[in-house]
């Protein structure tokens, strides 16, 4: 009896998150899947419907976000989507994910690459398998561009999303990494400046010890262990094309011109907010 | 020369296939039965074979079986036949694997045999969290990072790596398959999927490639009728996580606790667990190994032609019949 009430609130829940405009949204989304509904990084489109109806939730009622340039996303083809990392949890990654999926301009699975240590926790690892998160591996993002997948980078990676509330909206060390991959699979770059994720979860500072003894990269102090609703603004840029570069020290220039054009988009989020919660 | 092989039909290739006990080798012999000469070999036991086809009993790593080779002009040879853990202890199981393998090489050189065929496994890339999916032929072996006891399946790629490259004359073709499943595969995961209770550990259920053996003899026919020596995964492009497949096989789940990492090790051992989920696999029901099975599927033509459900149809039967 138990187990047939706890299926019914499943089955109610998901029939409440999943509706009828999510379906759609999700069948129009060109994606190839295995007889069982995974891909070969475990994907699985049940999954995703349930994750992106609940995502939506959040994008409009809490964090209540305002995207502009959506069209930038390219309806189809691979294309790296680039952003300024923060607020301790990815919920950044998350927002930026629902934006491409419900994109009006047509719809995106936009695959977010995660911490490498995520596998090894129980059950987050298949979790976020399912939503599309992949560990952020370079073989990975080789084959998903290839296959014509559009992907989430943070360059910063832990620079950015552990940094604290005083380093706000200050770009940190860019790996060049994703530049590599655009370069050598002709891959598009779409820079999207974020605003009001460092808002979510200021951290005053960082337990950087216990982190390392927790094996975790790092151990803010925050107001809250959820995030605070804070507005969101995502600006997506123009596509920037990128010819392969003949050194490192040219690739370190181009990522200067993504970093640039970050800046940009994020100062026009900055201008455009009027109250931060 | 040319008008007298020309008059007549060409000879009758021969080859040996070791192994000949197991389910794969079977069907492989059975199909080059009658198009060729097939020598069956086991180290088990003599193999029951049909009319016309020589079987041995025989250790490769021991002497008596250069006499095979001595009393037969071998052309080919498919080596299928390997020791797995819970058969003999580590040390035989080196011996015979590895030993055996490089024994096996020696004489395929000795006596010039033209082609050489080697079953391998994916177990030889290891499974780790830190795998990237879709893994490609010229990724690490890292098995022997995880587990001592898959040191003589990476060693035994890495001898036919040497032989492949030093000596091209022997065209030899390793072959890395995915789980291989169907009725008589005595694999572990076959071994698994075939009890009533399996299994799982709490919070992890990597994702799995399967593969019908029917479908796998179709592609060692194909490594050999084709002979394109090189390295190739041999796996198709459907996946699954592996409590699903144990759901479709009709198996009924036997959670166990997946922290801290030793426990399920520790309580596969003691509960000795080694034909079906012994304690040095357990990563690989903890974290995928996903093979890129492309360069196979393009060079050789080949694609599998059973599905996932009718794989495990076969064992959710089996588990009716049963009962």
């Amino acid at each position: 009896m138990l187990s047939l009430g706890s299926l019914d609130v499943k089955q109610r829940i998901a029939a409440r998150l999943v509706t009828a405009d999510i379906e759609a949204l999700v069948a129009s989304i060109p994606k190839p899947v295995g007889s069982f509904g995974y891909d070969p990084w475990g994907y699985n489109e049940d999954s995703f419907k349930l994750a992106l109806g609940a995502a939506k939730r959040l994008y409009d009622h809490y964090f209540r976000v305002t995207a502009h340039g959506l069209e930038n996303i390219p309806s189809e083809g691979r294309v790296l989507i680039v952003g300024n990392h923060s607020g301790q949890l990815p919920m950044d990654g998350v927002l930026v994910g629902v934006a491409a999926a419900t994109n009006p301009h047509g719809p995106r699975l936009a695959r977010a690459m995660i911490e490498r240590f995520f596998p090894t926790v129980p059950w987050l690892g298949n979790f976020l398998n399912a939503l599309g998160g992949v560990i952020g591996d370079p073989v990975n993002c080789s084959k998903m561009l290839d296959m014509d997948e559009a992907i989430i980078v943070y360059p910063e990676g832990i620079r950015g999303s552990g940094k604290l509330y005083r380093k706000r909206y200050q770009l940190q060390r860019f790996g060049n990494g994703f530049m590599h991959l655009a370069m050598n699979h002709h891959a598009p770059i779409v820079p999207v400046g974020i605003v009001g994720c460092e808002e979510t979860m200021p951290a005053v500072i960082n337990l950087a010890p216990i982190a390392k003894l927790l094996g975790l990269p790092y151990l803010p102090i925050v107001p809250s262990l959820l995030p605070l609703p804070a507005r969101v603004y995502l600006n997506f840029g123009r596509p920037m094309h990128f010819s392969p570069a003949a050194s490192e020290a040219e690739v370190t220039e181009q990522v200067e011109t993504v970093k640039t054009e970050l800046r940009r988009l994020m100062q026009i989020g900055l201008d455009e907010r009027t109250s931060l919660y | 020369m040319a008008t007298r092989t020309g008059s007549r039909a060409a000879p009758k290739k021969t080859v040996l296939i070791t192994g000949a006990a197991g389910s794969l080798a079977k069907r492989v012999i059975a199909r080059l039965h009658g198009q060729y000469n097939v020598i069956a070999v086991d180290f088990r036991r003599r193999v029951e074979t049909d009319a016309g086809i020589p079987s041995y009993l025989v250790e490769l790593h021991k002497r008596g079986f250069e006499d095979i080779f001595a009393s037969h002009k071998i052309d080919a040879v498919i080596h299928i036949g390997r020791i797995f853990a819970h058969e003999r202890t580590r040390q035989q199981r080196y011996n015979a694997n590895v030993i055996g393998c490089k024994r096996l090489l020696d004489l395929c050189r000795k006596y010039k045999v033209g082609q050489v065929i080697i079953h391998s496994t994916y177990y030889v890339y290891g499974a780790s969290a830190y795998n990237p999916a879709l893994i490609d032929e010229d990724a690490p072996l890292k098995a022997s990072e995880v587990t001592q006891d898959l040191v003589d399946s990476v060693e035994l790629e890495s001898l036919a790596n040497i032989y492949l490259w030093k000596h091209p004359e022997l065209n030899i073709t390793i072959l890395r398959p995915c789980n291989v499943l169907g009725p008589g595969v005595r694999n572990t995961m076959s071994i698994l999927l075939s009890r009533s209770l399996v299994p799982v550990l709490i919070g992890f259920s990597p994702l799995m490639q399967f593969l019908h053996v029917d479908d796998m003899t179709d592609a060692m026919i194909a490594a050999f009728e084709q002979n394109k020596p090189g390295i190739y995964n041999v796996a198709p492009d459907d996946y699954v996580p592996y409590q699903e497949a144990v759901a479709q096989c009709g198996c009924r789940k036997l959670p166990v606790l997946s922290i801290p990492p030793s426990l399920p090790k520790l309580v596969a051992s003691v509960l000795n667990w080694n034909a079906f989920f012994p304690p040095y696999l357990v990563n690989y029901f903890k974290y995928p190994v996903i093979l890129d099975g492309r360069l196979f599927r393009e060079t050789f033509s080949w694609q599998p032609r059973r599905s996932l459900n009718d794989i495990f149809t076969y064992y959710r039967k089996q588990k009716l019949s049963a009962s």
